[in-house]
């Protein structure tokens, strides 16, 4: 109990869940912008930690820093799982998902798409597969236990290809896979790296209400199933009301707010960041009258093609 | 003017007309000069010479091609939509080449192995053979690099150069024999591509084309002017013949050694040599290609093509981007030594000159024609961009002229290739891809 | 220390016409983020263009050299243009938005067919013509060494000196000049703009001949000799000098120029001609590993 008293407020977890990643004092400039600033907060085991914001609120920004492709400015980033506690602002870039077993979706999916939706699961257990193979050299002259390995490989793709539904589209290019399918297989992807943690990156982008449901239910699996953490950035308010346990809020780089989904949704730092603040008194008298003559409903409703 | 006199089945011919005089105007400025006037050596210096009637014929040809190809496109508009027929006859196109895949592997391969025995193979045919061979272990030895790993290596002919010189050099200065040479050329090719490839694979692409670019000029031109060494522009000759199984294949042996045709009490000839030759660049040839076939399925080929489509991707799952590309970098290479190796004893004499940019960019023309990725396709390649110009030798200045052209016509037609069909390298479902119903019901439900 | 200045003045010659070139693969990099591997032979295709033209002008009987030189300048940049649209039109406008290495291989296969075209039609051997501007200042002549600034060096350093401050302007201060920087940031917003992207590109490439043909014909002063063989060196050379000082930017793009021309020069002066070439490769090399985005090119930041 002394223990929790011990843990600074921003690093708190409202369930009180085991830390799974923390993150302290990050900082990431890009020249003279900063992109995050000074951002504390940590994520617990077996939980959905759901990043939330407005456009531009650094967001991926955060996700790059975690996942290695960029290098934090200032900041540690420290992952505790499976018994070993890992550094990950000091590791390169493939080493966090290599070592680290930190997995992660993309905004903008990136599949392979001229290879096949299995040869997509396979080539992400690379690592595994590499060591079995001998580095190639006793995996060439079909020594080593590469075969069996190589099954056991393909075993795993058909467990998560049959939890994502694309058991029968194994063979085909991923490429030709529609837009809802391919987001699915990204996440079967990022699965079969065995994770310690998966980062999704707005993971219901472009879906359908049904294929969005189905997402819902895909990501409860995988907290309940699998013990890892999740991580998301997601738009859609009703998603992260619904599947996280912890939400956490970012606005020009900075963390306004952190708690679970009911305490953010009524705190009002994030109401003033969704919904904008009355500036009209801040603003100069004169920029004040520009805008209230200019301002004519009817002449904006009649004009509603052109916007 | 009456609109409807210039329009012919809903077709604005006025419209084609302008266009097809645009491009005329644009040939003739391409043309004038260029073509039009000629500059030729006189006694006082440089003079001028004039052909105008080619500039009227090359400007009339384009009108008229213009015109020809704004109808046909205007014919098609006007009918039926076409983008259902086209889907169509790729999905045709796809299964045909897929099935010449499969079968045309093993009929060039039975071909290959029964050439020499052929009654048409005399010297020339089995010579020219030989020397297509060379070009499709290159060109299998370069898809691994930019097929397989998406690498745009511009130097390949560096690596070429590399095994060569190595085969002369040990043989020269250190007496030792084709067959120690030829894995040590490989090495030195692969430690070449290591050494090269370290610093510049984590740039991007196409950077790396440059440099691999400038690399194959500075061996060119450390092998022009070492003299010491590499004994220049004057190149090496006498390079030694490879022994079979250290039978010499030459008419007497050294003393107390036999020869060939004495050990199989054979008359002696001079096609031995040729078909052993023959024979040895295609064991080394097929080497290659069963090679590539099997490091494929293996892991690292795998994040080699993954590394192609995505790099960020691969990243993100944990696979070492710089080492799988060396490794890729260093096999292409090595490859290229072999190949170098053996283009060393079969010339028995090298020089600088064989290893030009010129060469690189043939090899890449073979990959790329035959489709990237591509087995057969990069054999058939060869075959006929080597042996093609070999048969055509009268026309060789307009050789590299129809390289150049067909390199682009090739891009803009198939980006991929001629024969770029890809086999999953595993399947979760044996046998044939699923019906196409299924690819349609999902592919249709919840597109967005 | 004569020796040094002579060299000096070599080099930022040599420099020049570098830096000419090199502007046409920064513009066409920055806006489309491609090699063009073709536009070390568009300069070659100006050098010929020039050298015909001066024959031509030789035969017609034009020896005033200020008129001479206009005239060719303009033929040469005209017909440049017109190949280097071509070019864009023919082998790369078709692959945008294709596999990414295609663009690429099709420039290359662009650049070969370029070179065997001129070969073909102007044949192999190497061309030579007389001097159109000989003569020149010498100072301090009383040294062992002399040093000797030729009329033709100062014709090289101020025209590529008018055109570049006429190039900048271009840029900076007309709607040309905006709509090409407008879709090398962002292309799709720039076409919902009303840009014509598929005309900046165009006019991009056009802008890049042409400066490439005045290269070409500054290559043909300077030197009194060419073959279809020149672009490939030059424009390797020019590309490095476009890498060296950050592709993508104008001044990087005439800095890099000036400092290959140098490098160039003092080590031809200084250690070895033989090598000089592979100078400049190694600075490439050197450059793309220790500051991959050049002297002043900005960070790229990459996105995931």
């Amino acid at each position: 109990m002394n223990q929790v008293s011990s843990i600074p407020p921003e690093l708190v977890i409202p369930s009180g869940a085991e830390p799974l990643l923390t993150v302290e004092h990050l900082t990431m400039r890009f020249g003279g912008l900063i992109a995050i600033d000074d951002v504390s907060f940590a994520a617990g085991k077996g939980e959905i930690t759901a990043i939330i914001g407005p456009n531009g609120a650094g967001k991926t920004t955060l996700f790059n820093c975690i996942t290695g492709f960029y290098t934090p400015t200032v900041g540690r980033l420290t992952l505790r799982a499976r018994g070993e506690t890992f550094l990950l602002e000091r590791m390169d870039g493939f080493r966090i998902a290599q070592k680290a077993h930190v997995a992660r979706t993309f905004q903008n999916i990136r599949l392979f798409s001229e290879m096949s939706v299995l040869e997509n699961l396979i080539v992400a257990q690379h690592n595994e597969l590499m060591k079995a193979s001998g580095y190639t050299v006793t995996g060439l002259f079909g020594l080593g236990g590469y075969r069996k390995k190589e099954r056991e490989a393909t075993d795993l793709a058909s467990y998560w290809l049959d939890k994502v539904g694309l058991t029968r589209l194994a063979d085909i290019n991923a490429g030709n896979l529609p837009y809802g399918a391919q987001r699915r297989l990204e996440i079967a992807r990022a699965m079969c790296i065995r994770p310690t943690i998966l980062c999704l990156d707005e993971p219901a982008a472009g879906l359908n209400p049904t294929e969005s449901h189905e997402l819902n239910k895909l990501l409860n699996y995988i907290k309940e199933e699998h013990d890892i953490g999740l991580l998301l950035i997601e738009h859609d308010m009703s998603v992260v009301m619904e599947i996280s346990d912890h939400v956490i809020v970012l606005d020009y780089g900075v963390k306004i707010s952190d708690g679970t989904p009911l305490y953010v949704r009524s705190d009002p730092n994030v109401i003033r960041a969704y919904l904008g603040e009355e500036e009209t008194e801040e603003l100069p008298p004169e920029i004040v009258e520009d805008i209230s003559k200019d301002y004519d409903p009817d002449s904006i409703d009649s004009d509603k093609g052109g916007v | 003017m009456n609109e409807n006199n210039n329009r012919l089945r809903g077709i604005d011919i006025t419209a084609l007309l302008k266009e097809s005089a645009i491009a005329a105007l644009v040939a003739l400025g391409l043309t004038i000069v260029m073509l039009g006037l000629r500059t030729v050596d006189t006694t006082t210096g440089l003079g001028i010479t004039t052909r105008w009637p080619l500039v009227v014929l090359a400007v009339v040809s384009v009108f008229v091609g213009r015109l020809l190809f704004a109808l046909r496109r205007e014919w098609k508009a006007a009918g039926r939509p076409v983008q259902r027929d086209l889907k169509k006859a790729e999905h045709r196109a796809a299964i045909i080449v897929q099935r010449f895949s499969t079968i045309g592997g093993p009929i060039f391969i039975a071909f290959a192995l029964a050439l020499p025995l052929l009654p048409f193979a005399d010297r020339y045919v089995v010579d020219v053979a030989t020397y297509v061979l060379i070009y499709v272990m290159l060109g299998w030895g370069l898809n691994i690099v930019v097929g397989l790993a998406g690498l745009l290596d511009l130097g390949y002919v560096a690596f070429y150069a590399v095994g060569a010189y190595s085969y002369a050099l040990f043989a020269f200065y250190f007496d030792l024999s084709f067959w120690v040479c030829l894995p040590l050329a490989g090495l030195c090719a692969a430690g070449f591509g290591v050494l090269l490839g370290f610093p510049v694979l984590r740039l991007r692409g196409d950077y790396l084309a440059i440099v691999t670019l400038g690399f194959g000029e500075i061996i060119r031109v450390i092998l022009l002017n070492w003299y010491s060494f590499t004994n220049g522009p004057d190149g090496i000759s006498g390079i030694p013949r490879p022994t079979f199984f250290g039978l010499e294949l030459k008419r007497t042996a050294a003393e107390g050694e036999q020869t060939f045709h004495q050990f199989f009490n054979l008359d002696y000839s001079t096609m031995h040599r040729l078909i052993f030759l023959y024979y040895l660049i295609l064991i080394l040839a097929l080497f290659t290609n069963f090679f590539t076939l099997r490091i494929r399925k293996m892991p690292i080929g795998r994040a080699w093509e993954a590394l192609r489509e995505d790099e960020i991707a691969c990243r993100s799952l944990g696979i070492n981007p710089t080492n799988t590309k060396l490794t890729a970098f260093a096999l292409g290479a090595m490859f290229a030594g072999f190949a170098g190796s053996f283009f060393a004893t079969r010339q028995a004499f090298i020089s600088p000159e064989s290893f030009t940019f010129i060469e690189s960019a043939v090899i890449l023309a073979i990959v790329v024609l035959g489709g990237m990725g591509s087995q057969v396709g990069v054999a058939i390649a060869a075959v006929l961009l080597i042996g093609g110009t070999e048969l055509f030798r009268g026309l060789e200045e307009y050789r590299m002229l129809a390289f150049g052209g067909l390199m682009v016509a090739i891009m803009v037609w198939r980006p991929r290739g001629l024969l770029a069909h890809r086999e999953p390298t595993i399947k979760l479902h044996s046998g044939k891809a699923p019906p196409e119903e299924v690819i349609k019901a999902v592919t249709q439900g919840g597109m967005k | 220390m004569e020796y040094f200045i002579q060299q000096l003045i070599n080099g930022v010659t040599l420099g020049s016409i570098y830096g000419l070139i090199a502007i046409g693969y920064t513009m066409v990099y920055g806006i489309i983020g491609m090699i063009n591997f073709a536009h070390g032979d568009i300069f070659m295709i100006g050098a010929f263009l020039s050298l015909i033209a001066f024959l031509v002008l030789g035969i017609v009987g034009i020896t005033w050299i200020p008129l001479a030189l206009l005239v060719v300048l303009l033929v040469s940049m005209l017909i440049a243009s017109i190949y280097g649209w071509t070019v864009e039109r023919l082998a790369y406008r078709p692959l945008r938005g294709s596999f990414r290495l295609a663009p690429l291989i099709s420039a290359i296969g662009m650049s070969i067919f370029l070179q065997n075209y001129v070969q073909l039609l102007q044949g192999a051997r190497v061309r030579p013509i007389p001097p159109v501007i000989s003569g020149g200042f010498t100072f301090l002549e009383g040294g062992v060494f002399s040093i000797t600034i030729s009329y033709l060096q100062i014709v090289i350093m101020l025209l590529t000196i008018v055109l570049m401050t006429g190039f900048a302007l271009l840029i900076s201060r007309t709607s040309l000049g905006r709509a090409q920087r407008g879709c090398e940031q962002d292309r799709t917003m720039s076409a919902l703009l009303g840009i014509n992207v598929d005309r900046t590109i165009s006019l991009t490439f056009v802008m890049g001949a042409a400066l490439a043909a005045v290269a070409g014909m500054l290559f043909v002063l300077y030197y009194g000799v060419i073959d279809f063989y020149i672009g490939f060196l030059a424009g390797i050379k020019a590309f490095t000098a476009a890498v060296l000082g950050g592709i993508g930017s104008l001044p990087g793009a005439m800095l890099g120029g000036l400092l290959i021309g140098l490098i160039e020069t003092f080590w031809s002066a200084y250690f070895s001609i033989e090598y000089k070439d592979v100078a400049a490769f190694a600075i490439l090399v050197l450059v793309l590993i220790f500051r991959p985005t050049g002297l002043l090119g900005k960070p790229e930041i990459e996105k995931v």
